[in-house]
């Protein structure tokens, strides 16, 4: 039995180190995401209900009906979603992934990945930067005017320059970045320039005029996350690739929606294991302590999951003042995932651990045995809505996701 | 929590309280247990503290020192117990709330290169080590020497409490594999010039060692290094592998090595007498070896079976003698080493005249060991000029004591036995039950001499005397209160190239007032001379040998690359290091934090 779980894991993480993610072009959330309808909002983590939602989901809830047109104020919103009239449905259910609250409305623009390898697709939202921004629950005028802008001026021109570059391949995007100084999650910078260098010349051309042009790349270039979104649907689509396969103990999801933290294995089809969420522990910016922080949010944690974020942070050591202290603290951050992961990436390699793949691949077995988990570079939110980011640091889910997964994966294949 | 109705306001002449707490399910290296506990007994107004494993023998302790508590009567061998008695309540208090601080301050130590958390990632990180060394508690050693097994690791498996059926396992495993397991319970060996475990710093020579017992293998290395000779290879077994049911495995397995082994011209064999069957089979092997074998399994061997010994065969009675025997079979073969060339010269190993003063006339024997061979010497050297000597570990026939805890008339104590060292570290490592034992034993009237033994080398205390000789002089002292001379005899096992300096531990136990030996069998000869109404309590010289030191001082450093993977204490990583060998300390965890039900679970699902 033991032997088909070795294989059925090999088999997993091969697929997710395989997948070759290119992001190919851009549209509706209506039209492209599969299962999405009018009365449908996706959002980051495990199914939750308004009820139990936290502060920035419930914001970003509201924001996204009222950039919809479909309430007008915050009551307006909160009742079409109690009242049902408006479901509310996990982004991983339906092929996505968002940032923060990770909210996706059916009139947004959103980024297309397909896997050139085993033709699964992934979708995730536009990024809008710093400051007030619907991710963290502001839904203010500026708000909406930021998302409108996006939505009605550049998305249009991003989506033709994706086009006319024949796709953006975002595995060798990310490779190139990993040897610049980023970890894939909170670290972006370098590939956001290479993103936006690549695409500079297409918006240039596919823009209505230069002002235009000049505007798009301006936003793309001063966000040193706007590459962040395609990154996670490209992980998502890498991380699909691994999910159901039978007898495999690998993780193929860990997000959270701001109340709870879920992760799922490949083995066990689409259930969901969840326990509250942990605080992150980190670095917080001037004038927040830890009492203003929101719980861990959002369904970045697809980058660990796909052998990314702090599974890398060897080779971003730029950014351990977050997480920890000192470069060999990097060091010893990736080292220690290796401990618990299957495989190690063949394209993902880290110069500093003398171009060693990153670990890749979360065996639930390695987790329990150890009792090491996942480590997850994470962005901290203000736990009231609107407010935004106010820090960054490490977040750990909790063991006892890890071990109820392993026990029900014994009960499921009868190991009992 | 005891006593509650200790009102915690009155700081003035409040009495005295004891206060426990229980966490269960933690795993702590038994070094950092040690720490904690003397953290915590150095704070101010604490009495005693008391940190260990819940196990049976240590509840027993805590309860010997009256620090065992109603509510740590249930506390399970997998639950750390924390207790504090100190002058109040409150102080109890505030000292167990800096437990946490004190682990802390300990972890964060330990910043700097990755440790890794398996020995799958330890190989990656050393690919060259063939050894892995393993101190992990009993129960989770077995298959933490599994899997350097499958790695093609060779195993120094220093855990005791591993069943026999394992023991049978590892050795069949490591023999189809061409791997030695040396082990469980195996203390002491010495391979390519480094001392793994409890190993004293001595020259590199040409007498290979093969023994089941870690003071003895460790007297004897010291004794051919003081005649001016070195080891190739000391292979430990493990006590158990010359019963019955081992069969001598990894014994047979390491005589066939050093008969292999270029670098050896005589072989040593070292055990506690062995089952009658196997100790036939073991000198059959022994007779067909193309060495000279020196035998000594502690007074096993009849005089008949002297007489009748094959030609490459000598034995021996003590471990001092076994050394001397092999020194002069290697030097008589006239092989070539780094060792003496010709005639040895005399080094004082204790002031020759050295005299033991006769105890009180209804004393008793109090032996406190911390080398399990050496107190199985004492109770053999002794059998004839002390009648009925109790020990927890007798001689075949002998009377075993009632109570470990509670000596009884002659008694000799192995302080390393299993009842004392569950859950808690070995008495070469941590004096404090030894120290608690000699006030206990300095109370009695009863006690009339007491013997010690002092094992240096690397991976034991690093100052053993520096905690022993106040303590002694403290016994001295509360017999002398009570009317009594207290004679104390110290036997310092150890080289002068030891780290902790023969001399020096020497001296500072005969600062104390102790009677120091650095020949086992000459302060038994002492002691049975004391006992016996004084007189020739000399130390001994046989008179057929001019002993010892010769004047080349040898090489005690190790010139070949030596890689090894060390899980469990750390002491055992610092040593390694100190002596220059590479090694990768494994920052080890039991599996699944301890959970049985799912450390099983997982072992299905591998």
């Amino acid at each position: 039995m033991a032997t088909s779980i070795d294989s059925a894991n090999t088999k997993a993480v091969e697929r997710m180190v395989e997948a070759r993610p290119v992001l190919t072009g851009m549209g509706k959330a209506l039209d492209l995401i599969p299962g999405m309808h009018e009365n449908l909002l996706l959002h980051a983590g495990p199914p939750i209900a308004w009820e139990q939602a936290s502060g920035p989901l419930r914001g970003a809830l509201i924001g996204a009906l009222i950039f919809e047109g479909r309430a007008g104020d915050e009551e307006e919103a909160e009742r079409l979603i109690v009242s049902g009239e408006v479901s509310l449905a996990p982004c991983h259910h339906h092929s996505s992934v968002g940032p923060m609250a990770g909210v996706v409305s059916p009139s947004m623009a959103v980024y297309e990945i397909e896997n050139r390898t085993h033709g699964n697709r992934a979708y995730s939202n536009l990024n809008e930067g710093y400051g007030k921004v619907l991710r963290y629950g502001a839904y203010s005028e500026e708000v909406q005017e930021r998302l409108r802008w996006m939505h009605e001026v550049m998305a249009p021109v991003l989506g033709a320059a994706i086009e006319s570059c024949s796709g953006v391949d975002i595995r060798a995007l990310l490779a190139e970045a990993l040897h610049m100084g980023d970890e894939g999650h909170n670290r972006n910078k370098a590939g956001s320039v290479l993103y936006t260098k690549q695409l500079a010349p297409h918006i240039a051309k596919a823009a209505p005029d230069a002002a235009t042009a000049a505007d798009v790349i301006e936003a793309l270039g001063d966000n040193a996350l706007s590459v962040l979104n395609p990154v996670m649907a490209a992980c998502k689509a890498m991380a699909d690739a691994g999910s159901e396969v039978e007898h495999s103990t690998i993780v193929t999801t860990m997000a959270r929606n701001g109340t709870e933290f879920g992760i799922r294995v490949s083995g066990l089809g689409g259930r969901w294991f969840t326990s509250p969420c942990p605080q992150p522990v980190g670095l917080y910016f001037p004038g927040f302590s830890a009492e203003d922080g929101n719980p861990d949010i959002g369904d970045s944690t697809i980058t660990e999951t796909a052998g990314l974020g702090a599974f890398a942070m060897a080779a971003a050591p730029a950014i351990v003042t977050f997480v920890s202290g000192t470069p060999q603290d990097a060091l010893n951050a990736t080292l220690e995932m290796y401990e618990i992961t299957a495989a190690e990436h063949s394209s993902f390699t880290i110069p500093q651990l003398d171009f060693r793949g990153t670990p890749v691949g979360i065996d639930l077995r390695a987790v329990v045995e150890t009792g090491i988990t996942p480590r997850v570079n994470t962005g901290i939110a203000h736990r009231e809505a609107g407010v935004g980011q106010i820090g960054a640091g490490l977040v750990r889910p909790p063991l006892a996701l890890f071990t109820e997964a392993l026990v029900s994966f014994a009960e499921e294949y009868g190991f009992q | 929590m005891d006593d509650p109705s200790v009102p915690d306001d009155k700081a003035v002449a409040s009495p005295i309280a004891t206060l426990a707490e229980i966490r269960a399910g933690s795993y702590y290296d038994s070094v950092v247990l040690m720490l904690l506990q003397r953290a915590l007994a150095e704070l101010p107004g604490v009495l005693d503290a008391g940190v260990v494993m819940g196990t049976p023998a240590n509840k027993a302790l805590l309860a010997q020192s009256g620090l065992l508590t109603n509510a740590l009567q249930g506390a399970a061998p997998e639950d750390l117990i924390l207790v504090v008695k100190a002058e109040s309540e409150s102080t109890c208090r505030s000292a167990l709330a800096r437990v946490d601080e004190f682990l802390a301050t300990r972890r964060s130590n330990q910043t700097g290169a990755y440790r890794p958390k398996s020995l799958a990632s330890a190989t990656r990180m050393i690919p060259e080590a063939e050894w892995v060394l393993t101190s992990v508690p009993g129960r989770y050693a077995a298959g933490v020497a599994r899997e350097a097994l499958n790695l093609g690791k060779n195993v120094f498996l220093y855990s005791d409490n591993v069943s026999v059926e394992d023991e049978i396992s590892l050795k069949d495993t490591a023999a189809s594999k061409g791997l030695l397991v040396m082990g469980p319970d195996c203390g002491t060996a010495r391979v390519s010039g480094i001392g793994l475990g409890f190993a004293n710093r001595v020259r590199k020579g040409r007498i290979g060692i093969v023994a089941a017992s870690g003071t003895g293998l460790q007297t004897v290395m010291v004794g051919i290094h003081r005649l001016g000779c070195g080891v190739s290879q000391a292979y430990g077994t493990g006590g158990r592998d010359l019963s019955a049911e081992v069969r001598a495995r990894s014994a047979r397995h390491a005589l066939a090595l050093l008969e292999e082994d270029g670098e050896t011209d005589a072989v040593v064999i070292v055990s506690k007498p062995p089952e009658a069957s196997v100790a036939q089979e073991l000198l059959s092997e022994a007779a067909s070896c193309r060495k000279p074998v020196v035998i000594n399994f502690i007074g096993y061997v009849s005089n008949e079976d002297r007489n009748s010994a094959p030609s490459n065969i000598r034995y021996a009675r003590t471990l001092d003698e076994t050394a001397e025997i092999a020194v002069r079979l290697t030097s008589a073969s006239g092989s070539q080493g780094s060792y003496g060339k010709g005639s040895f010269t005399s080094q004082a190993t204790a002031p020759l005249s050295r005299l033991v003063p006769s105890p009180e006339p209804q004393g008793f024997l109090r032996g406190l060991y911390s080398g399990g061979t050496l107190a199985y010497e004492a109770l053999f050297l002794l059998q004839d000029s002390l009648p009925l000597v109790r020990s927890n570990g007798p001689l075949p026939g002998g009377k075993v004591l009632d109570n470990p805890h509670r000596s009884e008339g002659h008694t000799i104590i192995d302080l390393g036995g299993d009842a004392f060292t569950v859950g808690r570290l070995h008495p070469m490592l941590d004096n404090e039950l030894r120290i608690r034992r000699l006030l206990q034993e300095a109370q009695d009237p009863e006690t009339g001499l007491i013997v010690l033994d002092v094992v240096l080398g690397d991976g034991a205390h690093e100052d053993p005397a520096s905690e022993l000789a106040p303590a002694i002089e403290e016994a001295v002292a509360a017999a002398a209160q009570d009317g009594r001379t207290l004679p104390v005899v110290g036997v310092v096992i150890g080289t002068d190239a030891d780290p902790q300096g023969l001399y020096r531990q020497v001296e500072q136990l005969e600062g104390a007032g102790a009677y120091v030996f650095t020949r086992h069998d000459d302060a038994m000869r002492a002691v049975a001379c004391a006992f016996a109404g004084g007189g020739e309590g000399r130390h001994h010289i046989p008179p057929e040998l001019k002993l010892c030191v010769s004047k080349s001082t040898g090489d005690v450093s190790n010139s070949s690359a030596f890689a090894a993977i060390n899980v469990g204490l750390e002491s055992f990583t610092d040593s390694l290091r100190d002596q220059g060998a590479e090694v990768v300390h494994v920052d080890w965890r039991p599996p699944a934090g301890g959970d049985e039900r799912l450390a099983n679970l997982l072992t299905r699902l591998r």
